[in-house]
């Protein structure tokens, strides 16, 4: 059987690309793809300790984290849709209007 | 005390019309909202005289309208009551007041503005109704300020031209000064007696409990108080608004400036009789006061060319009078004197006011003369008003002014009895020398005037004749004991009580009397001797006429001491705070409050950057943080 380990490093090292993707692409749906590995790279931690544990109960959350990331994913890209038609462009620096 | 519905509409009826007026004066037109203002005060008249009728000696009616305060254990109430002093005075501001509001039907009949000038003649006569009708000092109060609003309004009601509304200023400001001084004396006398236990400013009320306070408090509060009298009435030092008054339309001058509000601080006085009769040192000074004012505006009266201009301060002279019988302790002569000066001064003024109304406007009396044949029922009642004022035997004016000189004399203030006994000579004269400037000699009216003189339509005469009537009569009812006895004292007795109590003989006061005549006939024939002849000098300029000619002629500089020493170094702080103060020290503390915080925000506002993925990294940045944290506690 595997090690735990091996999944947790395997997890973090996802999630770390997750995260630098959302800090430095320059492109929403990019950022977006990036976001869903932070939240899939959190669904296989909960899974390698569900089977760990000998628990089903991370197995329970894992459904309802993939659930939400749908609908989250499903209005993500409507609002980036609905972005690219009025500015034309879905470089995050671009849209900075939201300051003082 | 009974209760008696009928009397808040005494008050409401004229605040209904004023409304009316306010708001379908125009659509009504003139003559409908003249007859309307009309109808709004002799209405309160007709119910004031039932209420008279129907009140007993002793007895008060009281109409409690709602509760207006109502905190712990203070309760004011607005809340009408009627007692012996109230009826007397409710019967002068409605009887008086109708006929000043039938007269100016025809005196402000040209005028384009005649709506609004009912309008405020009406709101007055309601404020006035809840002064004299309120049961307790803050009602009393709210009528004080309203009365002031409206002489406010009517001084300035010509405000095209600019001294108009200086004039009505003039009033305002100088009564606020005295209304301060009536507001600080009512709360003391309020958390005075609170501190007693009793919660209250009910007349009834104050009356019972009154005994309870050290003479000390008392003495400051009516002290107090007493500052407001000298404002609302013109006494020294605050009559300088009254003569300025005289800048507002001459029915205004009558109603107001004379029979009624001005009268306010005298009623006032009377109203709390009971507290100032516990403080001798302020009844001193008022009587001193009143004396010294009295014959000052008379000295001053003795020189004036504007024909209201003497009236002005013949009315600050017979206040200084009544102030002198409150002094004296002899509240019910004061009164009485508020009672007949009301008739034969709004008899003067209204007198004066047709005259106004012949000339076209004209007030200066070497402009005029010989005014006798052209209009002689003017003439006729102004000789009688001014026989009363001057206290020829068996007018108004003998009974009451002769009450209150034998009052005084009676109660060993002789000096005050010799001024007032001086001053009475001196009204003599000047009302004289006026009657004979206007009515007698030659016409010194230009040719255009001279075509128009007419004697004013019957709506103006007829008040003119009752007030006459009344300037005679009035006064019968309060004859001295050797004739027929005063109904007067009788009525106003249950109220004032035993203060009133006459000391000296019968021979002592009818010798009094009889000094008083001499007095008055030899300012009757000075007056005669020096304007009444043919060809005599009319006036002087300041210069020829000597010193003292001159100082009162120039009415002894006051205004222009006021303004030196109270109104330019007030006006010179004014313009330094607005000028330096306002816009270096509030301002620059608000600015600099702003521009700290703008500048800090400058610092920080950097971090703002809008970029969402500058937020993502702070957040990852904190959350790491936070992390770090909490791993190294463990």
């Amino acid at each position: 059987m595997v090690p735990l380990n091996y999944y947790l490093i395997l997890s973090a090292i996802v999630f770390i690309i997750g995260v630098v993707g959302v800090l430095i692409r320059r492109n929403l749906i990019i950022v977006l793809m990036s976001i869903e590995l932070m939240l899939n790279a959190v669904n296989l931690t909960f899974i390698a300790f569900s089977r760990f544990l000998g628990s089903m109960e991370g197995q329970v959350v894992v459904f309802f984290v993939m659930a939400v990331a749908a609908a989250e994913a499903v209005i993500g890209l409507a609002i980036i849709i609905s972005v690219f038609r009025h500015r034309e462009t879905l470089d995050p620096q671009e849209m900075q209007l939201l300051k003082w | 005390m009974a209760a008696f519905d009928l009397l808040r509409w005494i008050p409401l009826i004229p605040l209904l019309g004023s409304a009316i007026n306010l708001f379908f004066g125009r659509a009504l037109g003139k003559k409908t909202a003249g007859a309307l203002a009309c109808a709004a005060v002799g209405a309160p008249f007709a119910l004031a005289c039932y209420v008279f009728w129907q009140l007993p000696a002793a007895g008060i009616f009281r109409d409690t309208v709602y509760t207006w305060m109502d905190s712990g254990a203070f309760q004011v109430n607005v809340s009408f009551q009627i007692d012996a002093l109230s009826a007397v005075m409710l019967l002068i501001v409605t009887g008086i007041g109708f006929l000043i509001h039938v007269y100016s039907l025809g005196y402000m009949e040209h005028d384009e503005d005649l709506v609004r000038f009912f309008v405020y003649l009406n709101l007055f006569i309601f404020f006035m109704l809840v002064l004299v009708m309120g049961d307790n000092l803050l009602l009393l109060f709210v009528g004080w300020e309203g009365v002031g609003l409206c002489s406010y309004l009517l001084v300035g009601f010509w405000y095209h031209d600019p001294n108009n509304s200086i004039a009505g200023n003039k009033a305002f400001i100088v009564n606020r000064i005295g209304d301060f001084g009536f507001v600080l004396g009512m709360l003391l006398l309020l958390t005075e007696l609170g501190r007693q236990g009793v919660w209250t400013l009910d007349f009834l009320e104050l009356q019972k409990h009154a005994s309870m306070l050290s003479p000390a408090i008392i003495s400051v509060i009516t002290l107090l108080l007493f500052v407001g009298a000298t404002g609302k009435s013109a006494q020294i030092p605050l009559f300088v608004w009254l003569p300025d008054a005289m800048a507002g339309p001459t029915p205004v001058s009558a109603l107001i400036h004379a029979a009624t509000m001005v009268t306010a601080g005298v009623y006032m006085t009377a109203r709390l009789h009971f507290l100032f009769a516990l403080a001798p040192e302020t009844l001193a000074l008022i009587a001193v006061i009143g004396a010294a004012t009295a014959f000052f505006a008379a000295t001053v009266a003795v020189t004036q060319n504007d024909i209201k201009k003497v009236l002005a301060y013949s009315t600050v002279s017979q206040l200084g009078y009544m102030f002198l019988a409150l002094g004296v302790g002899a509240f019910s002569a004061a009164i009485f004197h508020v009672f007949t000066h009301a008739f034969f001064k709004a008899c003067l003024f209204l007198g004066s006011g047709s005259v106004i109304h012949a000339m076209g406007g004209e007030q200066d009396m070497r402009k005029m003369g010989g005014l006798k044949s052209y209009m002689p029922a003017t003439y006729w009642t102004y000789v009688i008003a001014t026989l009363a004022i001057s206290g020829a035997p068996f007018t108004a004016g003998f009974f009451s002014k002769d009450l209150i000189l034998w009052q005084a004399f009676s109660h060993g203030a002789t000096v005050l009895w010799g001024i007032g006994l001086f001053t009475a000579g001196l009204t003599a004269f000047y009302m004289f020398r006026q009657l004979i400037m206007v009515f007698h000699g030659d016409c010194r009216a230009d040719a255009h005037t001279k075509a128009h003189l007419h004697e004013s339509p019957t709506v103006m005469t007829l008040p003119l004749i009752v007030l006459a009537i009344g300037s005679i009569f009035t006064g019968w009812l309060g004859s001295p004991e050797y004739l027929w006895g005063s109904r007067w004292d009788r009525w106003l007795e249950p109220l004032f009580g035993a203060a009133e109590a006459h000391h000296g003989s019968v021979q002592t006061e009818v010798t009094v009397t009889l000094i008083t005549l001499g007095v008055v006939a030899v300012g009757i024939i000075i007056a005669f001797i020096k304007y009444g002849r043919a060809g005599a000098k009319i006036s002087a300029s300041a210069t020829e006429g000597g010193f003292f000619y001159g100082l009162s002629l120039n009415k002894y500089y006051v205004d222009e001491i006021y303004d030196a020493v109270i109104v330019r170094p007030f006006t010179a702080c004014s313009v330094f705070f607005a000028r330096f103060f306002d816009p270096w020290v509030i301002d620059g503390a608000v600015n600099g409050v702003a521009a700290t915080a703008r500048g800090f925000s400058s610092i920080w506002r950097g971090l703002q950057t809008g970029n969402v993925q500058h937020y993502v990294a702070g957040f990852l940045l904190g959350t790491l943080a936070l992390l770090a944290y909490y791993l190294g506690q463990t």
